[in-house]
């Protein structure tokens, strides 16, 4: 008799049998180990493949893959070795750059790169008709700024020149000695002028050029598919000048989301991830596990003051709040990250910078008597304040310990406030905030990436600070070509705008992914830029 | 009938016209463009990325020129994935939405109105209190507690599938699960209830006098009325189900309409969060239509209404 129950277990029988009939699998990792790809672990989508309108770190890890600057970070160095420029040099003063291309530097279609590539690319990224949000990434080139917003009409009158069709002149603004490190990003990467054409006009930012079987590219890997939320996948290009020593044969990036990429790592299914969340980072370390990897990134955590308005135009405040938390217990508590605490903008392990002795530290004694000079006495009479974040796993629980210290050292509360990410930046920049949480991650391996945009006039500085002897400083730098000189003044800029405590400095980030054994060729780098052709898969020792 | 659904019709699209233009308007009175960065952008680079999608308009053009290209069947372009108009993303994005939907639909039918029929039979015995009780836990469940529950013991533990993404047949089996079970349980509560109430109606009463075995008036003449509630509430549950559930995507990885929806609000894609609701209204309205045309049909009585 075929009973309601009867039918409710033979139900469960079959799902049980379906899902047992998938044992005995061959993990993804497994199968690409054997096909020679590369599983990462992205994040999200790209929100484009063209490399003059991405600005961030999902994008520029494809990015590399798909295309080849002028130069090329050395995978352990991160020190620009030659890319498709096989040698350059400068004059006396580093402020005029001569590249020699690679004559055997190709497209994917096959075409040769020329230097009237790259002079198409920088007058395409540089028109103000394009609108690239990273125009500013090129101008240091001189007449680049102008011809962006219009002043300058004439390309031809940028410093940017095809000598002949394998040598090009890049002239700038003044002396540059770290320029060629700037040539890495993607801003300064070439695109190829006759598919750009194909699909519209030089400036049109919305054209399907870069879909997949209509990009063409000039690195070691081309796009084989882009299908958003599920992956991009890149195979090895053949037309590539160095495609040889290229040891992948492909690269697929998944746009996973936090807690299931690190699921997805566990279960076998991607190679590479960054998304440790923190809530599992004590036990990946107390587990000893061969995968993490924890490694100091060319990053700094901070919060910012509004110092246009009360209490924190008060620069005693601010250096009481800054001295009044905690910063290795956050580190310990909080992040579990490794990081190191900071107390200074510019990261210890940016290249050639010598940090000055930070006037910035941890003293409760001191900040209460700051706060009582300032006109709190044990916190008395502080207004009602708010604490600005972008929605977020990690930036809650780190607010929630500093509103905590900050009750408890200086008797002032704190409210916190989370907005979306648009709503937070808005409220930042139009200055609708007392505190706000912020980070900056260097562009490039200079000290001048973190102090730069603390002048008066940078649309950056969100806290309305200004100092003219700072901004004096920055322009001096920007003006000596004598590297160790330009380190000293901007050690001294440096020097002032902690003094002044417009941020508070609260740690450096650590790069925290987990990393299977086989993937060869990978070195910690402070910019995260790990050259994709030098890497390679081996699975004969697991 | 055909009356009825071409005032239905008629009704549905004023409704999508209302709903489309307040989120329009909305939209843009929440603070931050889409352009919004950390990094610094000029203005004149910010005013001609205005400018090159109409956004330096005054906002009653901006929404005509939005009225106009709908008409044509364009959405537009998304303001975040340069080079992909919303059209090609709900065209590229709505199989994967339709087939977990479809497969959750089932698992919920199937183990939905299973339970509920069995639980109905004996009410207050063991086949009722244990389908019920874990049907209770189901609707307590939520998804994103269910979801991670599954991997961990057939893809983490296991090993019997992976724990995410949409490319092999196994790979839709927990996903539909864990986004099918919360509705099984709630069919499984709707079909009890109906079943009993049923059970008790004179013309069961009838066909059990006529002679027909009682498992046969149970299953075929009580079933086919006391489903009534499971249909209509069928219409926003497919549609529900269909338009994906973001955090079932999420936890999976699967590449459905759900996620975008979401992340488009979060990051003020005007196009693509219009795009997205008018599409979803337009399901739920059709679904609804749907489900009623078939109550009608289930149900002799209600023709005359």
């Amino acid at each position: 008799m075929f009973s309601p129950a009867s039918l409710l277990s033979t139900l469960c029988c079959l799902a049980t049998l379906l899902l047992a009939g998938c044992g005995d699998r061959v993990t993804p990792v497994e199968k690409a180990n054997q096909e020679g790809i590369l599983l990462v672990g992205n994040g999200a989508d790209p929100k484009a493949l063209d490399p003059q309108l991405t600005t961030g770190l999902v994008e520029f890890k494809i990015l590399t893959a798909l295309f080849e600057g002028l130069t090329l970070a050395n995978p352990e160095t991160a020190e620009p070795e030659p890319g498709t420029a096989e040698r350059w040099e400068s004059n006396h003063d580093a402020s005029v750059y001569t590249f020699y291309l690679r004559k055997d530097a190709k497209w994917s279609n096959g075409d040769p790169v020329t230097a009237h590539d790259f002079v198409f690319s920088y007058e395409r990224i540089l028109s103000p008709a394009y609108a690239a949000e990273y125009a500013s990434m090129l101008f240091p080139i001189k007449g680049a700024r102008e011809f962006n917003s219009g002043e300058l009409k004439d390309f031809s009158q940028v410093g940017v020149k095809a000598l002949d069709d394998h040598t090009l002149e890049l002239s700038l603004v003044g002396p540059m000695p770290h320029f060629p490190t700037l040539l890495g990003h993607n801003a300064y990467f070439p695109v190829h002028p006759p598919t750009i054409l194909a699909h519209g006009t030089m400036t049109d930012r919305h054209t399907g050029w870069s879909k997949p079987g209509q990009l063409v590219s000039n690195g070691p890997f081309t796009l084989t598919d882009w299908n958003l939320r599920q992956h991009v996948f890149l195979s090895k290009n053949p037309h590539y000048w160095d495609a040889e020593h290229v040891r992948l044969n492909g690269i697929t990036f998944l746009p996973i989301a936090q807690n299931t990429e690190e699921r997805a790592f566990r279960a076998g299914q991607i190679h590479i991830t960054d998304s440790v969340p923190m809530s599992k980072r004590e036990r990946y370390q107390q587990e000893d596990s061969p995968y993490l990897r924890m490694e100091p990134s060319l990053a700094t955590y901070f919060y910012i003051f509004n110092t246009r308005k009360p209490p924190f135009d008060d620069p005693r405040v601010r250096r009481a709040f800054s001295m009044a938390i905690d910063r290795q217990a956050i580190i310990d508590t909080v992040t579990r990250g490794g990081e190191a605490p900071a107390y200074s903008i510019v990261p210890p392990a940016t290249n050639a910078y010598n940090a000055p002795d930070s006037p910035i530290h941890e003293d409760v004694t001191a900040a209460r008597k700051l706060m009582a000079e300032a006109g709190y006495p044990e916190g008395k009479g502080f207004p009602a304040i708010e604490l600005l974040y972008n929605t977020s796993e990690s930036h809650r629980p780190i607010a929630e310990a500093i509103q905590e210290m900050w009750q408890q050292h200086l008797g002032v509360s704190v409210e916190l406030v989370n907005q979306s990410w648009p709503v937070y930046l808005d409220r930042r920049k139009s200055g609708d905030y007392a505190v706000a949480r912020a980070g900056w991650f260097g562009d490039f391996n200079d000290a001048s990436t973190f102090l730069t945009m603390w002048t008066g006039d940078s649309g950056l500085n969100h806290t309305g600070w200004s100092n003219p002897e700072f901004d004096r400083l920055i322009l001096q730098a920007e003006q000596t070509g004598d590297p160790a000189k330009r380190q000293q003044v901007l050690r001294e800029a440096e020097l002032i705008f902690l003094d002044e405590t417009p941020i508070m400095p609260i740690y450096f980030y650590n790069r925290i992914y987990l990393i299977r054994p086989e993937v060869k060729g990978w070195y910690p780098n402070i910019l995260d830029d790990h050259p994709y052709k030098y890497i390679w898969l081996d699975a004969s020792h697991e | 009938m055909f009356a009825t659904v071409l005032k239905r019709f008629l009704e549905a699209l004023a409704v999508l016209f209302v709903i489309l233009t307040v989120t329009f308007f909305m939209l843009r009175a929440v603070p931050g463009g889409p352009f919004s960065r950390e990094k610094d952008i000029p203005e004149a680079t910010l005013k001609q990325l205005e400018a090159y999608y109409g956004l330096d308009q005054p906002v009653y053009i901006q929404y005509l020129d939005y009225l106009g290209n709908l008409l044509q069947g364009d959405l537009g372009p998304t303001f975040v994935y340069q080079g992909w108009t919303v059209n090609e993303i709900i065209a590229s994005k709505l199989p994967v939405s339709l087939e977990l939907g479809a497969l959750a639909l089932g698992i919920a039918l199937t183990l939905g109105i299973g339970i509920g029929v069995l639980a109905a039979w004996q009410p207050g015995k063991l086949t009722d209190n244990l389908p019920m009780s874990l049907a209770m836990i189901g609707i307590c469940l939520p998804t994103f507690v269910l979801g991670p529950l599954l991997i961990l013991v057939f893809a983490l533990d296991l090993q019997w599938v992976n724990v995410m993404g949409w490319n092999l047949p196994q790979d839709r089996i927990l996903p539909a699960l864990t986004l099918g079970l919360f509705y099984a349980a709630y069919i499984a509560r709707l079909t009890r209830s109906s079943m009993l109430d049923v059970r008790s109606e004179d013309y069961l009463r009838t066909a059990r006098a006529k002679g027909v075995s009682a498992l046969r008036t149970y299953l075929v003449h009580g079933l086919r009325n006391g489903i009534t509630p499971v249909v209509s509430y069928l219409g926003p549950a497919a549609a529900g189900l269909i338009s994906g559930s973001f955090v079932v995507e999420t936890i999976f990885g699967i590449p459905g309409i759900g996620q975008f929806f979401v992340q488009a609000a979060i990051d003020n894609d005007y196009q693509m969060v219009c795009g997205l609701v008018l599409f979803y209204a337009s399901l739920i309205i059709v679904f609804n239509l749907l489900s009623d045309i078939l109550l009608v049909w289930l149900n002799p009585k209600r023709r005359k209404a």
